[in-house]
């Protein structure tokens, strides 16, 4: 309640200057003209959010599985500790509007290379989370499972897979935001549709209203795309959300 | 021939011919540490035939937890020898998984052996009466008390089938009163499923009323300073004479003053 009393606070305060401030109309958009090209081109905007909506939750995927692969070849080799682990920070140093030229002229206009610039970035905190949480085990519940003559491969099974579960979730939901503005530079960078290619020709168009709109979409997206994986993390993880639950 | 002897692999510990219980001698266990490294066990001897409790008892940091890796085989000793039967590690805090329910937790050791999920499961559901959990195979640890958890834990210790069992300060973490019921249904369950223990605690009233033998360890570098035979009859009570008698020698013998006993 309150805090939908703030967003009509802003949006009004936000109105008031766009329409009485002497801001021009091509910089600053008043609320409802954003309203009105969301109305209006809704057809046009839909199609593109379908575009990069796919692109997004593909990446995503990508990043989980890759991610996770990769805390757990990390977490169980102290040599891929040592060699990997660098370079996977490194990797997040390189500004992706560097590389995003490159993997368009790699792989073309097609998903692939999109899919691998949202995999760039969301794929780093997925790993940090989920090494992390398989690191907090308590060392002597993988002493118990030796004693049970557990395989390290069994004790990472039965164990560290399962209490590095939570945070794949939390690496998934830090993901989810940064995928989003992955797939428009992504899209900037080599695209013939999706919201990143709207916003690029939109601008240039002087259709600011509707590069904002874009922008409440992808806005959306992202809200949406959390509040999903909160879901399922609650339905999945229950016992993730007990007092003396997560890894004992 | 019945009579040959057939060294059985580890893993199938009950096939494991000859009962040897546990032996340790003249045993050295060092930490690299700094300044200097950390002797935590030196000189350690201990024995337990098959069947019998073996109760040890020390100062914090006597290497009594050192004592039990050594046992299960999770550390080896920088000097002297350690053998013992197969056996399993039931840690202080009772480590169940948060993830699986109370039954899953005890029949754990099942699908660590290969069990299927269901086969692992009948096997360890009719031991839940037994244990005072009936009813609660489909809860899940927390919702469980602290008495009821460590009996899980204890039922999944039993369920590893291993004729030694290492217990690190099993009710150590329980208050006073459950640790007192959980005493005695120890025993009782130790007297109707009998195993090799080694129960280490820091209470010497525990270890009088549970054990046959009752070790004292020094501080570090940890050795035997005394050796306690226990009274035979069970259950004991902790105001027979004779246990208050071992529990105030125990006592003496970790240099324990008169007036805080």
């Amino acid at each position: 309640m309150r805090a939908a009393l703030l967003a009509v606070g802003l949006l009004g305060a936000w109105e008031l200057y766009a329409r009485l401030g002497g801001v021009d109309d091509f910089l600053l958009p008043a609320p409802t003209d954003i309203a009105g090209a969301l109305v209006d081109d809704r057809a046009l905007l839909w199609d593109n959010l379908v575009v990069t909506g796919g692109e997004v939750l593909l990446g995503i995927a990508v990043s989980l599985i890759a991610g996770m692969a990769c805390a757990a070849a990390v977490h169980l080799s102290t040599t891929l500790r040592r060699t990997v682990y660098p370079l996977l920070v490194a990797s997040q140093t390189i500004p992706v509007v560097i590389v995003a030229p490159l993997l368009v002229a790699w792989f073309g206009y097609e998903l692939a290379p999109k899919l691998a610039i949202i995999a760039l970035i969301c794929f780093f905190p997925v790993v940090v989370t989920t090494l992390d949480a398989m690191a907090r085990v308590d060392p002597a519940a993988l002493k118990l499972m030796r004693t049970l003559d557990a395989s390290r491969l069994q004790a990472f099974r039965l164990v560290e897979a399962r209490a590095a579960l939570p945070g794949l979730f939390s690496g998934a939901k830090i993901a989810v935001a940064v995928a989003v503005i992955g797939a428009v530079l992504a899209e900037q960078a080599g695209s013939s549709e999706g919201l990143g290619h709207l916003l690029l020709q939109a601008v240039p168009q002087l259709e600011t209203a509707r590069a904002y709109a874009a922008v409440v979409l992808l806005s959306a997206l992202a809200l949406v795309l959390f509040g999903a994986l909160a879901l399922i993390e609650r339905r999945a993880l229950p016992w993730a959300f007990q007092p003396s639950g997560g890894t004992s | 021939m019945e009579s040959t002897l057939v060294e059985a692999p580890e893993t199938e510990p009950r096939q494991k011919s000859p009962a040897a219980g546990i032996e340790l001698t003249g045993v050295r266990r060092v930490f690299p540490a700094r300044p200097e490294p950390v002797v935590a066990l030196d000189g350690m001897a201990l024995r337990a035939a098959p069947g019998e409790i073996v109760g040890v008892v020390g100062p914090s940091g006597c290497g009594k937890s050192t004592l039990l890796e050594l046992v299960c085989g999770l550390q080896e000793p920088d000097d002297g020898t350690v053998s013992s039967d197969p056996a399993v590690y039931m840690p202080q805090r009772d480590l169940l998984l948060p993830w699986l329910s109370a039954l899953d937790n005890a029949a754990l050791p099942l699908r660590v052996r290969g069990a299927a999920r269901r086969q692992a499961r009948d096997r360890a559901r009719p031991r839940f009466a037994e244990f005072g959990l009936a009813g609660f195979e489909a809860t899940r640890p927390h919702e469980l008390s602290g008495g009821m958890r460590q009996r899980v834990a204890f039922l999944r210790t039993l369920l590893a089938d291993k004729p030694v069992l290492a217990l690190d300060e099993p009710f150590a973490s329980l208050d006073a009163l459950t640790r007192a019921e959980m005493q005695a249904w120890l025993a009782g369950a130790l007297a109707r499923d009998p195993r090799t223990v080694v129960l280490v605690t820091h209470d010497v009233e525990e270890a009088v009323l549970l054990a046959d033998r009752v070790l004292v360890m020094s501080p570090r570098p940890g050795h035997v300073v005394e050796e306690l035979e226990v009274v035979p009859e069970r259950p004991r009570s902790r105001t027979d004479p004779r246990v208050v008698e071992l529990r105030e020698r125990a006592l003496r013998a970790l240099g324990v003053p008169e007036a805080a006993r």
